[in-house]
């Protein structure tokens, strides 16, 4: 199963710079609180882990609980080492998982 | 004739009566189905305390950057960020947010480091009712510190209509 990502990582830092990455994936985020048409409670389904990687080594790393709203966002910031690629991957219930990269070119 | 009369009329009313326990009880029930329980401040502080032990929170440091009022409770945008200079000395190991009134009380639990330059992140969130949020933050000396916002959401999550 894969889903929509969007990326945003600035193609070009400076060394030592502090970057800005934003990050969107097309998830229903379904929270098992909402009841559907006939009554019954709709499942949970949601994006339980979302990590990053930079050159492979984990910068930031978030859990989400059910309170995370459709289609989630995340915005943080990293420091640009070194030339490579920055590695995201979201992983959820029902066996989710998703993955997106965006290269970098460290001055 | 006469007799009969406050007789059956008492039976109705008695009938009338009981169906509408019945119907009470059966509201009752489903409303347990449909409602699951509201995060209380107690569970919050329950949540927070398993995050932080029996260390003591400081406030201060931690700022929850979120719209007073907010009108859709289904995507409410804050941004959390830490005082701190994100050194490998000196640097915020995580941050975890916590609410008051929606059926859990987490958030969102976030793990970073001094590769992070900024202790600072934002996101969007589900709130069930207007409410407290907290923020808190737990840094590399061992340190715990929070932050908190009052949001008022006209619209709340979990009422939108199904398709």
């Amino acid at each position: 199963m894969s889903a929509r990502t969007l990326i945003n990582v600035p193609a070009k830092a400076k060394r030592g710079e502090v970057i800005e990455i934003k990050t969107l994936i097309a998830h229903p985020m379904e929270t098992g609180y909402r009841v559907g048409l006939n009554g019954a409670l709709i499942p949970r389904d949601i994006i339980t882990t979302f990590v990053c990687t930079y050159n492979g080594e984990e910068i930031f790393r978030a859990d989400f609980a059910r309170a995370i709203a459709a289609n989630p966002y995340l915005t943080f910031s990293t420091v640009a080492t070194e030339r490579g690629t920055i590695a995201f991957q979201w992983t959820g219930d029902n066996g989710f998982s998703a993955s997106a990269e965006a290269p970098i070119t460290v001055e | 004739m006469s007799d009969h009369r406050p007789e059956s009329r008492a039976t109705r009313r008695d009938f009338i009566a009981g169906s509408a326990s019945l119907a009470g009880g059966l509201a009752l029930a489903s409303a347990i189905v449909v409602r699951p329980s509201r995060a209380t401040p107690e569970s919050m502080a329950a949540a927070i305390k398993e995050v932080v032990g029996e260390a003591p929170v400081r406030k201060g440091k931690v700022k929850i950057d979120v719209p007073p009022l907010v009108e859709n409770g289904n995507a409410v945008p804050l941004t959390i960020s830490v005082e701190s200079p994100m050194t490998a000395a000196d640097h915020v190991k995580s941050i975890h947010l916590f609410n008051q009134k929606n059926p859990q009380p987490n958030v969102i639990d976030v793990h970073l480091g001094p590769r992070a330059g900024r202790a600072q992140f934002s996101t969007r969130i589900k709130l069930a009712a207007a409410q407290t949020i907290v923020a808190v933050a737990a840094l590399s000396d061992g340190s715990f510190w929070s932050g908190d916002a009052d949001v008022i959401v006209t619209i709340a999550a979990c009422v939108e209509d199904l398709q």
